[in-house]
């Protein structure tokens, strides 16, 4: 059996699940696999959904950018000094498994309602595993590329850029991996808390309004995206760790 | 110095540096209160009692979703290895998983099973889960081909061979899926009481924001960061006894 093969296998599975489990609660808790699929398409296709698409996707990309960069930025400075990731790297591990979401109200108080507070919601949730990822990298790397670099007499700036940052990439990219996917879950929360628009505000909206079609359809529309996303990552690791030393 | 005094020095210095703030009015007494008042807080709402039934749902709610979620996450682990065909069906399922935003299944959970803890323990326990069965898998595949060989020479059946022989070897790596299990009972739980539900920390928390109470706001996310910390100190230094025990 091939791997395609296999995938098809898994998701008629799901979708057989998902079925038995609509004949067995009904209409009123969810709707048949076929009804959200199509669901999803109209939704998709329909102008009003646009903006709420856009937001997202911007508050998203700002959100992910700023917690590769300052993730990269922190793991990096910590990683190059033993002393200071060992100082770093219990809190940055604390950080990472305490739960994020009850610091939204302070996030709310200090950015207000509206795009920089998702973005920042974003950016939290996303910023510590690519710290943790990117710290570990650089520390375990191999001594003798530095030593090298070092009787070649690289300044520390090139030594950094030139020997450092290629070497952990294919490591700094599975935090980013990770990253990733929690950015998406930050973001959509902080849209589910604090915004008048985007995919999280729907998804907030329709649970109040109980519009079980559109809780399904989002939440279709939302795996589809999150899995189509993980896989291409996933991909590109594999390839990076490939060609890595 | 320490790395740990260091830790301990750095923490002090930035809850001094957030008190003088707040006192000297930089931070707005409407955004955050001082240190020592949240404290302070913390302590009246501890003595006073109220809370009690909201950390109390709120603690076995987490433990029963962590439990539960190692439980199943070993039992399945120990499964999916056995079965080959299995496992590489299942493969491109774990990889993407924690990708899925698990908390855009609550609502669907609320509507097929009510507004009762089930839902919060549910999402709890997925979040969980993934992570043990993960981490047990990978275990597994460490186990030397010798202590199997051992097991079969000596007759042992597979739940014998499991029990015994593989399941104890993987105990460090199901450690680390034991970990994240505790951490994502809590973020769960306590996510999915916070979007919606009517009892709990993640509630009251949300009940406080809501109304502008800082004095009660402020003090229980200090409580729920606190607990969270400890619980997974504790299972950090458990973790680091048990190596050790096996190194000797």
């Amino acid at each position: 059996m091939t791997q395609t093969l296999r995938t098809a296998l898994l998701v008629g599975c799901m979708m057989a699940v998902w079925q038995l489990l609509f004949w067995y609660a009904g209409s009123n808790a969810l709707t048949a696999p076929l009804d959200t699929i199509v669901a999803t398409a109209q939704l998709v296709s329909s102008p009003a959904f646009y903006p709420h698409l856009i937001e997202t996707a911007k508050a998203f990309a700002v959100a992910l950018g700023i917690a590769i960069s300052c993730g990269i930025l922190i793991g990096f400075t910590l990683g190059v000094y033993r002393f200071a990731s060992d100082v770093a790297e219990p809190v940055l591990v604390g950080l990472y498994s305490i739960p994020k979401i009850t610091l939204y109200p302070i996030v709310l108080l200090a950015f207000g309602i509206g795009m920089p507070a998702k973005i920042a919601f974003g950016a939290i949730h996303g910023v510590v595993p690519i710290a943790i990822f990117t710290l570990g990298a650089v520390r375990n790397l191999n001594p003798v590329y530095v030593k090298a670099a070092r009787v070649m007499r690289l300044t520390p700036w090139r030594i950094a850029s030139r020997v450092l940052l290629p070497g952990a990439i294919p490591e700094i990219f599975t935090g980013i991996r990770v990253g990733f996917s929690l950015t998406l879950i930050g973001t959509l929360l902080g849209e589910m808390f604090a915004s008048q628009r985007g995919i999280g505000h729907l998804l907030i909206q329709a649970i109040g309004l109980h519009n079980i079609k559109m809780i399904m359809a989002l939440t279709l529309l939302l795996v589809v995206i999150a899995v189509a996303a993980s896989a291409m990552l996933l991909a590109v690791d594999r390839r990076l760790r490939r060609y890595a030393l | 110095m320490t790395p740990g005094r260091v830790r301990f020095a750095l923490a002090a210095l930035l809850v001094l540096l957030l008190e003088t703030l707040c006192r000297f009015g930089v931070i707005d007494r409407f955004a955050m209160l001082p240190p020592s008042e949240i404290l302070w807080h913390l302590g009246k709402i501890l003595t006073s009692g109220q809370m009690w039934p909201a950390i109390g749902k709120t603690l076995a709610n987490v433990a029963l979703a962590c439990l539960s979620a190692v439980i199943a996450g070993v039992i399945l682990g120990a499964l999916i290895h056995r079965w080959r065909a299995l496992r590489e069906t299942l493969d491109p399922l774990f990889a993407a998983y924690y990708a899925i935003p698990v908390y855009a299944f609550y609502p669907l959970f609320i509507v097929i099973f009510g507004l009762g803890d089930f839902p919060q323990v549910l999402i709890g326990f997925m979040l969980g889960l993934v992570a043990v069965i993960v981490n047990t898998l990978n275990g597994l595949d460490r186990v030397p081909p010798v202590l199997i060989k051992t097991a079969r020479i000596h007759r042992f059946g597979p739940v014998q061979t499991a029990l015994r022989v593989t399941l104890p070897f993987a105990v460090p790596y199901i450690f680390t899926g034991i970990k994240l299990a505790v951490a994502y009972s809590f973020i769960g739980v306590i996510g999915a009481e916070l979007i919606m539900s009517r009892t709990g920390l993640g509630y009251e928390i949300g009940y406080a924001y809501n109304n502008f109470d800082n004095a009660v706001m402020y003090p229980l996310i200090v409580l729920v960061l606190a607990i969270a910390a400890s619980v997974n100190t504790l299972f950090f230094l458990w973790e680091k006894r048990l190596i050790a025990r096996r190194r000797r």
